[in-house]
C-alpha cells in the first residue's frame, strides 16, 4: 500500500540515517530540535510532542519508558497500518531517538489486536535492528541502550487513549486514568512516559536528518509539517494521502476521486461531519483537526443510518467506567431510532443534543468527550433533512 | 475437566508466566496465547493464571471479559468476524453478511452445531480502504465480494 499522490515527508530518501544523527546530539538538543520543529501529536489531539518530551525529560526517576501507541481505532482510519508495513524501521528508530532524548531505555509498540496478522515482519524488523547494532545495547557505538518490545491488544477501541493504553499494558481493564497526572510524569508502572502515535515517532527520525528548517518550511504557522490522510468512502481511489497542513478538504477528496458529493465526516466517528457547502475548511490545527480519517459520503446516503452506525460504535465501545459516556451514548443511539421510528419531537432531539454538550465536558476521556460530536454536527447540518424525511 | 487435562495446562501457564515474568503486567500476553491454543480463557485457566500471577481470579475474569478478543466460553474453531464499521458498511457489508449466514447456514452471533464456524460482526478493522472486510481468527480478507467469499469458505473446509 503506497502513499497516493505524492509523498512529501515519507519518501524513503528522506530518511537517510536519522538515528545516526540524532545519537551523535546532545539529548536536549534533541528536545530543543522537536519543540522547535512545531511537530504536535499527529494521533488527533495535537499536543505538542517536544513538550512532552521535555516533560518526560525534566521528570526524575531511575526509569522511564517510551510507547508507540499502534491502537489505531478510529473508523477509517488505516495510515499506521501503512507506515507500521512500509516504514517499520523508522517508527522504532523514532522511538529509540524518543528514548535517547529522555532518557529512557525500553520502548513499547502497542499494536491493535486486529493487526496482529503483521507482528511477524514487525518482529523480523526488530530483529535486523538488533543485528546492525541499532537497537540493544551501545547503540551505534554511542553507549546509549535502548529495548523495544511489542505488545499487541485485544480489540479495545478504548485503549487508543494514552492512559487506558497504559493501564492495558500493566494487565488491567483498559479504563482510562483520572490526568493529571499525565503519563509524561506518572506514566507505565508510575514511571515517567512519553505514549506518541505511530505518524508522529515516524517523523521524527525525517524531521532530525533533513532539519527543523526545511520541516518548518511546509505547512502552516501553527501545523508545521504534513498529515497522512486516510480517505475512504464514496470516492474512486480510497487509500492514504499525505498532505501539508493547510490543504483543503475539498483539495483532498478530489485527488481521491469524490463525485457528487453530500458531506465528509473528517476525524472518523469521533469527529466532524463537513457538509458540501464547507468543504473550503482545511486540515489544521487552525481550522479542522484531524488524526487522519476521511470517510466521504454522496448524495445516495442517508445521514441518519451513518450517524446510527457511529452511534452503535461509540456504545459497544464506550468502557463503561463513566457515566455521561456509558448511559449518554446509549440515550443518543435510542434518539436514533426514536427518529427512524418519526417518534422523535423537536423538543425531545434539542434535550439530545444538549445532552451531547453535557458529554463533551463531563465524559472522563476522550472518547465520550468526542461521541457526541458526529450527533451534534450531523444534526446541525442535516437535521432538517432527517426529520422531514422520517 | 480430567485431571491430566489439568496439569498440561498449569504446565503451560507456568511456561507462560516464566517466559512474560510473574508481574501482573504479564497477564494480557498470557491470556492472548491461552486464547490461541484453546480458543478461550476457561474458569480453570483464568484460576490458575491468578494463582501463579498471585493475584485474585476475579481481577483475571474482569480482564478477560473486558477485550473483545478474548473469549470465555468455548468458540469455533473458525471465527469469523465481519466489519460493520462505517466504511466496510458503505461497500456493501450487508450482502457479505447474508452470503456468509447462507453459506454457513447460521445466523450472526451462532455457532456452527459441528463448532466449526461462528459469525460475528467487528468494530472497524483498519481496512477502510479495501472494504468489506473480516477477520477469520487473526488472517484479514478484504476486497470481498459474496462469491469471493464462498471462494475463502471452500478454502478453509478443505483444511
Amino acid at each position: 500500500m503506497p502513499i497516493l499522490n505524492k509523498a512529501i515527508v515519507f519518501k524513503q530518501e528522506n530518511c537517510g540515517d536519522g538515528l545516526q544523527k540524532a545519537l551523535n546530539m546532545k539529548p536536549i538538543d534533541i528536545l530543543f530540535a522537536v519543540r522547535e520543529s512545531g511537530l504536535k501529536g499527529r494521533g488527533g489531539a495535537g499536543f505538542p510532542a517536544g513538550s512532552k518530551w521535555m516533560l518526560a525529560s525534566a521528570a526524575q526517576s531511575d526509569k522511564k519508558y517510551v510507547i508507540c501507541n499502534a491502537d489505531e481505532g478510529e473508523p477509517g482510519t488505516f495510515k499506521d497500518r501503512l507506515l507500521l508495513t512500509e516504514f517499520t524501521e523508522q517508527v522504532f528508530n523514532g522511538m529509540t531517538i524518543c528514548g535517547y532524548a529522555i532518557g529512557a531505555h525500553h520502548g513499547f509498540v502497542y499494536l491493535r489486536g486486529e493487526y496482529s496478522y503483521m507482528i511477524d515482519e514487525m518482529q523480523a524488523t526488530l530483529q535486523q535492528l538488533h543485528n546492525s547494532g541499532r537497537l540493544g545495547k551501545n547503540i551505534l557505538g554511542s553507549g546509549f541502550d535502548f529495548d523495544i518490545e511489542i505488545r499487541l491488544g485485544s480489540g479495545a477501541y478504548v485503549c487508543g487513549e494514552e492512559s487506558a493504553l497504559i493501564e492495558s499494558l500493566e494487565g488491567n481493564r483498559g479504563e482510562p486514568r483520572n490526568r493529571p497526572p499525565y503519563p509524561a510524569n506518572t506514566g507505565y508502572m508510575g514511571f515517567p512516559t512519553v505514549v506518541n502515535n505511530v505518524e508522529t515517532l515516524a517523523t521524527v527520525p525525517i524531521l532530525i536528518n533533513k532539519g527543523v528548517d526545511w520541516f518548518t518550511s511546509i505547512g502552516t504557522e501553527k501545523s508545521r509539517g504534513t498529515k497522512l490522510i486516510s480517505v475512504s468512502g464514496d470516492v474512486d481511489r480510497p487509500g492514504v494521502y499525505e498532505i501539508p497542513y493547510g490543504t483543503t478538504i475539498m483539495e483532498i477528496i478530489e485527488m481521491a476521486g469524490a463525485r457528487d458529493v453530500k458531506a465528509v465526516q473528517v476525524g472518523g466517528a469521533s469527529g466532524i461531519c463537513i457538509p458540501e457547502a464547507e468543504l473550503h475548511r482545511n486540515i489544521s490545527f487552525e481550522d479542522v483537526p484531524t488524526g487522519g480519517s476521511i470517510i466521504v459520503f454522496n448524495n445516495s446516503r442517508d445521514m441518519l443510518k451513518i450517524l446510527e452506525n457511529f452511534m452503535e460504535f461509540f456504545t459497544e465501545e464506550s468502557c463503561g467506567q463513566c457515566t455521561p459516556c456509558r448511559i449518554g451514548n446509549k440515550k443518543l443511539l435510542d434518539g436514533v431510532f426514536m427518529i427512524e421510528r418519526g417518534e422523535c419531537s423537536v423538543q425531545y432531539l434539542r434535550e439530545l443534543i444538549s445532552l451531547g454538550e453535557t458529554m463533551q465536558v463531563a465524559s472522563k476521556c476522550g472518547l465520550g468527550q468526542s461521541s457526541p460530536n458526529s450527533f451534534i454536527t450531523i444534526m446541525k447540518h442535516f437535521g432538517d433533512e432527517i426529520l422531514s424525511k422520517y | 475437566m480430567l485431571v491430566s487435562e489439568i496439569n498440561t495446562l498449569t504446565e503451560e501457564i507456568s511456561s507462560l508466566v516464566e517466559k512474560y515474568g510473574a508481574g501482573r503486567q504479564s497477564l494480557l500476553p498470557i491470556l492472548q496465547e491461552i486464547q490461541i491454543r484453546y480458543g478461550h480463557i476457561s474458569d480453570v485457566a483464568q484460576q490458575e493464571i491468578a494463582r501463579l500471577l498471585d493475584i485474585h481470579p476475579v481481577e483475571v475474569y474482569g480482564v478477560t471479559t473486558f477485550y473483545s478478543f478474548l473469549n470465555t466460553t468455548k468458540r469455533a474453531k473458525y471465527n469469523i468476524r465481519l466489519c460493520k464499521t462505517i466504511s466496510c458498511d458503505l461497500t456493501n457489508k450487508d450482502g457479505i453478511a447474508r452470503a456468509l449466514e447462507r453459506e454457513l447456514g447460521i445466523k450472526f452471533g451462532e455457532i456452527s452445531s459441528d463448532e466449526k464456524y461462528s459469525l460475528a460482526y467487528v468494530s472497524c478493522l483498519g481496512m477502510c480502504d479495501q472494504g468489506p472486510a473480516m477477520l477469520i481468527n487473526n488472517q484479514v480478507y478484504s476486497k470481498l465480494t459474496p462469491r469471493k467469499v464462498v471462494e475463502i469458505l471452500d478454502q478453509i473446509k478443505g483444511r
